[in-house]
């Protein structure tokens, strides 16, 4: 065995749907054992990039391997699971009928009674899958993709319209399936989702990655913190302060950006002793997000 | 709580056994089978349309008719009847499971490929056979057909197998109409295609310029095999085999491409 731990790859893939480019000369790759979030706004290119590994596109630039092998061949495909994001699945057949159809694909299969108890589904094994809430149904689909005991598992949007119950009792099951060595790539809107389960995040914007690292060195990439007072010093004189990246001013109530904090507040409440309703934020994920989207935006206008 | 052992062999990779391969073509067939016997929107108008129609046309308003009238009539829906689960039961699931997502996630999942297609194959097969099967009893216990047990078996082994040249036109129209409209679109078919084989009203006492383009459809030919089976047939089997297998290789040749190209 080589110590090469890479068991999904997109390189340099570049994807277009007539003149749409959806993936533009992307670079991905997927350890064994991690969770993987990819995040970025609607039409990013996170599905198409999930599509790609499952070989259901082809791309038209660059290679896209599962396993070292083509996605396209079943081979590479009986390692994986899969739960996508709108799949209807056949109303009339019981819960029990789909996992035992889906095990069927797979040589080494999980035993059904294992997959319902891990997705908690065990008690809707006889029911209709159409008679199911939409919860249930998300449920039933995740118990569907661990069916094969994948080495990979894509959850494209898992927690769609689940409460939030369900979703933590699903976010528990996914470490269980990492704990025991499962990778996962996780595409999702939900931010706390990304910050709960993975280890490295991996942000796409318009077909491209624009950034990757840990939830940590994401946030930290944004080092910015965020002060907001009620004060009567001039905007324009804060702006010109060392250390302050930026100034925004509604009436009476400043919102800076800083690297530096603590200085520039002692420099606030020295300058003006009346301040008051003073704030200081870490950016979250969602503003480290956001940030990054912008800046992506901001390099791709100036070029 | 009891411990799961989530744990995955590193790099072991277990291979797909003769037999595992086989269960999953089995499962896949029974699973396409289930549903669509669980399903009254497509099982009931499949199974009650040639039926009534046999019991009106053969049975009630059947005085006037000939004595081989019962034969005759119960090739032309015996034939009208195994035409629906190919056309619909593959067709119309197929449009809509394109739109619905589930081929797509079917496409990820390590299915062998062909399962999908065979599971509805066997299903249309199935179905076919319950749809010649009433009708069979209809014509030989109600209606008095004269119809020695070989020729109730050939009739049988005809219609059923003839389910397969509509299975794959089915399949064609499933890979070119997407999603709700398909129902209309298949239908656009197949009931200008019955009146046209002369599966209605006989080719006989139609207009000569439609007699003439009858052999155009497929369902002409089976029509004429199914009346050869019963004992009403007037030669040319094999030429009527060998034009449903062309249709057949033709129309899952066009859909094949078009599925590979677009899924």
């Amino acid at each position: 065995m080589n110590n090469d731990t890479r068991i999904a790859r997109l390189e340099h893939v570049g994807k277009r749907y007539g003149t749409v480019v959806a993936l533009d000369g992307i670079d991905l790759d997927i350890h064994r054992g991690e969770l993987l979030a990819l995040l970025g706004p609607n039409g990013a290119g996170k599905s198409t990039c999930i599509g790609l590994l499952l070989g259901l596109h082809r791309a038209d630039s660059g290679t896209a391997t599962l396993f070292g092998e083509d996605p396209q061949d079943i081979g590479p495909r009986r390692r994986i699971g899969v739960m996508l994001q709108a799949a209807n699945l056949p109303a009339t057949l019981k819960v029990g009928e789909l996992l035992r159809l889906t095990a069927s694909y797979y040589p080494d299969p999980r035993p059904l009674a294992e997959c319902a108890s891990l997705a908690g589904v065990a008690d809707l094994l006889g029911r209709r899958y159409g008679a199911l809430s939409g919860g249930q149904q998300r449920r039933v689909q995740f118990a569907m993709a661990m069916a094969g005991r994948p080495e990979i598992l894509f959850l494209d949007e898992p927690t769609v319209g689940m409460d939030i119950t369900a979703r933590q009792s699903l976010w528990a099951a996914i470490r269980q399936l990492v704990a025991g060595g499962c990778a996962v790539v996780l595409t999702t809107h939900y931010l706390e989702e990304a910050e709960a389960l993975a280890d490295r995040v991996c942000v796409i914007a318009k077909g491209k990655v624009v950034s990757e690292g840990s939830v940590d060195a994401l946030r930290a990439r944004v080092a910015l913190r965020r002060i907001r007072c009620l004060t009567s010093l001039d905007p324009g004189i804060v702006a010109g302060w060392p250390d302050v990246a930026s100034v925004e001013a509604r009436q009476d109530r400043l919102a800076i950006a800083t690297t530096q904090a603590e200085v520039v507040v002692r420099r606030l409440l020295h300058a003006d002793p009346s301040l008051s309703e003073l704030e200081v934020q870490r950016a979250g994920l969602a503003e480290a997000f956001t940030e990054i989207a912008r800046g992506a935006d901001a390099a791709q206008e100036a070029a | 709580m009891t411990a799961i052992d989530t744990a995955i062999g590193q790099g072991t990779v277990v291979a797909m056994t003769p037999g595992r391969l086989l269960d999953a073509y089995v499962q896949e067939a029974k699973a396409e089978c289930l549903r669509y016997l669980r399903n009254p929107g497509f099982l009931l108008p499949t199974l009650l349309f040639p039926s009534v129609f046999y019991v009106m046309f053969g049975i009630f308003l059947g005085h006037a008719n000939s004595a081989d009238a019962p034969r005759y009539l119960l090739a032309s829906y015996g034939t009208f009847g195994v035409m629906a689960p190919g056309l619909f039961g593959f067709g119309v699931s197929l449009a809509l499971e394109r739109d619905s997502g589930l081929l797509t996630l079917k496409r990820a999942l390590p299915m062998p490929p062909g399962a999908y297609l065979l599971g509805k194959m066997c299903m249309a097969l199935l179905v076919a056979a319950i749809v010649a099967a009433i009708l069979l009893c209809l014509a030989i216990f109600v209606a008095g057909a004269a119809l020695p047990p070989s020729r109730a078996a050939g009739f049988f082994g005809v219609e059923v197998l003839g389910s397969l040249p509509f299975s794959a036109m089915g399949l064609l129209l499933g890979t070119l109409v997407k999603g709700q409209g398909a129902p209309g679109v298949v239908n656009l078919v197949y009931l200008p295609m019955a009146f046209l084989s002369g599966l209605w009203i006989p080719l006989p006492v139609m207009p000569p310029f439609l007699q003439s383009i009858a052999p155009l459809w497929p369902a002409y030919h089976l029509d004429r095999l199914a009346l050869s089976a019963v004992g009403l047939g007037d030669g040319g089997d094999a030429v009527h085999v060998a034009v449903l297998a062309g249709f057949t290789i033709v129309f899952v040749a066009i859909a094949a491409r078009r599925l590979r190209r677009h899924g």
